[in-house]
């Protein structure tokens, strides 16, 4: 009980830094990278529910946080439609391309869905590139308006921008709290642990995997909406290979199938590509082997090697308070690592 | 008629590029159950080390492959030691994201040392000659008669050869290798270090007829994965006979669909494939 009010007094502590932030440090850069940061953090939970909870890997996702951008893009310049149908639409519009390549790609499994995707994302950027009339290829598309006014609100300036931002990042947060505690977010988890098994347990395999994949390409979209009305100008870069291994370092960073994971990564990473201004381009230099370090060594990212610490403190107490007691629980973490190696093998 | 058997023969260029990308990854596909994002790194690096060595030492085309081969190759078998070999008991997962990480830092180094410039690479196989009545380059000819002369080297070296065989007996069974007494380190090295050579040939082949940059490998590699796709995962005809389909239909749909959106066909092609066969054209159960 004392530990849960710990957690609460935390994680309030925490959205309240948040909330303040603005006012403690006036500074228009750092803003702005925060809120970007907040942007990328949507996405990275996206990821996070269908690679870190059901286990499959989507190389796609870069390619339908594009999606959403382009979406809310062509919506708003060229339709001229007001901005919040504009932004429900191009989540709507993101899920449904999601549900129709779910369809087809949850066919596959492991290393073919991986590639599959990948080649998906590949589609859509070319695509997004070529298609000149349409997405005004490499030239982009300029001129997006920021989000309309609710009555007196206004969201021009960038303070304004940051909190909208960070509303949506935790309403994305308590979604996702709200989706991993359920019967659902177990189930996915059965998924992860092993199809077989879930399948024996009469689980609809494939009904669950459509749902996590939607759910993954609704919250992909839903950050692209967001970046193309804060950034106001998007390029067919977003959705290149590159856009999805930088989404991928955020994840692993903070801790795949971990609920903190996401924000803990992106932040660390993205302030830390900060402090390495210098490098710019080079800065893969240092995430690249960063990456496969982290896969051998911390294979659940700084919140997961955290837990891992905390369980290991906490069975050791257990340990000193009852002698008696000679075995050791099996950790979370071990847990999945042998029942995977299991589907592996067999 | 002419435009089509100009374009054939540039199908067969193509693909033999393509063929010798996919084998390298096939290879360690069949043995490890790895899919190497990184090898399309490995690929550029190939054509940037052979760029290299005729530049600053001056040395001969042919000499310069060799060494590329030889390095590139080397560092095959470093990754593997460094980081595969940590992973062997890991989620398949983290395979993947390893070999992603390892992409990202060649690239980066890659632009580091040489610069994000478009390079082209000389050749003396520069002459025009006419042939059958096409008219080609040297190079072409070259790439297409190198790369068979590897595919034929490879099978011999797997079929007739005591150490080819072991290749052979990991992909078929890891643990049955294992109990005959074939050390599987070894023969895990020795696959990434041909992988790597391959690597590095075709893209010394055919960096005369493209450019060389640090991204050059983004595209191939992703089209190599459509090839062993098509061609069965671990097959090594399938690679031969996928980068050759692919090439072909690349050239052809290059000329009478749409220049554009050539890049497109192959992964439409593999879409269109995996959503009927969701383990590839040639799956073998229980490889």
């Amino acid at each position: 009980m004392a530990a849960l009010l710990r957690k609460r007094v935390f994680i309030i502590g925490l959205i309240g830094l948040a909330v303040l932030f603005p006012l403690i440090i006036q500074n228009e850069y750092f803003l702005h990278v925060l809120t970007l940061a907040f942007i990328w953090m949507i996405a990275v939970y996206g990821l996070n529910l269908l690679a870190g909870y059901t286990g499959y890997l989507s190389l796609a996702h870069a390619g339908f946080f594009a999606i959403g951008a382009y979406a809310l893009g062509l919506l708003t310049v060229k339709a001229g439609m007001n901005y919040w149908i504009a932004l429900v639409l191009a989540c709507l519009i993101t899920s449904g391309i999601g549900f129709l390549v779910g369809l087809v790609a949850l066919r596959t499994r492991e290393h073919f869905f991986a590639i599959y995707t990948l080649c998906v994302g590949y589609i859509i950027y070319l695509v997004i590139d070529k298609w000149d009339s349409l997405t005004g290829g490499v030239r982009g598309l300029i001129g997006i308006p920021a989000p309309a006014n609710i009555g007196p609100v206004s969201f021009e300036n960038p303070l304004s921008q940051y909190y909208f931002i960070l509303a949506f990042l935790l309403l994305t947060i308590l979604v996702m709290y709200r989706i991993v505690h359920s019967l659902t977010g177990r189930t996915f988890m059965a998924i992860r642990n092993s199809e077989e098994l879930a399948q024996t347990l009469g689980i609809s395999t494939m009904k669950n995997k459509l749902l996590v994949f939607v759910l993954s390409t609704f919250f992909a979209g839903l950050a692209g909406a967001l970046y193309a009305s804060f950034i106001r100008f998007i390029g067919p870069d977003i959705g290149y290979i590159t856009i999805i291994f930088d989404l991928l370092t955020y994840l692993l960073v903070g801790g795949i199938g971990t609920l903190a994971g996401p924000v803990v990564g992106t932040f660390l990473v993205v302030w830390v590509s900060q402090s390495l201004q210098f490098l710019q381009d080079y800065r893969m230099l240092i995430f690249g082997p960063l990456l496969t370090l982290l896969i051998i060594f911390y294979p659940r990212g700084i919140v997961g090697a955290f837990y891992e610490w905390k369980m290991k403190r906490t069975g050791k107490k257990r340990r000193q308070a009852r002698p008696d007691r000679r075995k050791p629980e099996p950790t979370y973490a071990a847990t999945q690592t042998s029942s995977e190696k299991k589907v592996k093998e067999g | 008629m002419d435009i089509l058997t100009q374009q054939l023969f540039n199908g067969l260029t193509i693909g033999s590029v393509y063929s010798l990308v996919a084998l390298g990854l096939t290879l360690v596909y069949g043995i490890l159950h790895i899919p190497n994002f990184a090898h399309g790194a490995l690929y550029m690096l190939g054509a940037y080390i052979t760029l290299t060595t005729m530049l600053l030492w001056g040395f001969n085309y042919w000499v310069a492959i060799a060494i590329s081969v030889l390095v590139v190759g080397l560092l095959g078998v470093l990754m593997d030691r460094l980081v595969f070999h940590q992973l062997r008991n890991a989620p398949p997962i983290h395979d993947k994201i390893a070999a992603i990480g390892i992409l990202l830092f060649l690239e980066a180094l890659a632009q580091l040392i040489w610069g994000a410039d478009y390079r082209s690479m000389s050749t003396p196989y520069g002459e025009v000659i006419n042939m059958f009545g096409l008219t080609v380059t040297m190079q072409r000819v070259l790439i297409n008669v190198g790369a068979i002369a590897v595919m034929i080297l490879l099978f011999v070296f797997l079929k007739k050869t005591y150490i080819g065989a072991t290749i052979i007996a990991m992909a078929q069974n890891r643990e049955g290798a294992h109990l005959v007494g074939i050390n599987t380190n070894k023969v895990a090295m020795l696959t990434f270090m041909l992988s790597g050579g391959l690597a590095a040939f075709a893209a010394s082949l055919s960096a005369p007829i493209n450019l060389v940059f640090p991204g050059m490998g983004h595209l191939v590699i992703l089209k190599a994965f459509v090839i062993i796709i098509l061609g069965g995962m671990g097959s090594i005809p399938g690679a031969i006979v996928g980068g050759y389909i692919l090439g072909f239909s690349e050239s052809l749909g290059a000329t009478y669909l749409s220049n554009d959106y050539k890049d497109i066909i192959a992964f439409l092609l593999l879409v269109i494939i995996l959503s009927f066969k969701p383990k590839g054209l040639f799956s073998r159960e229980g490889f």
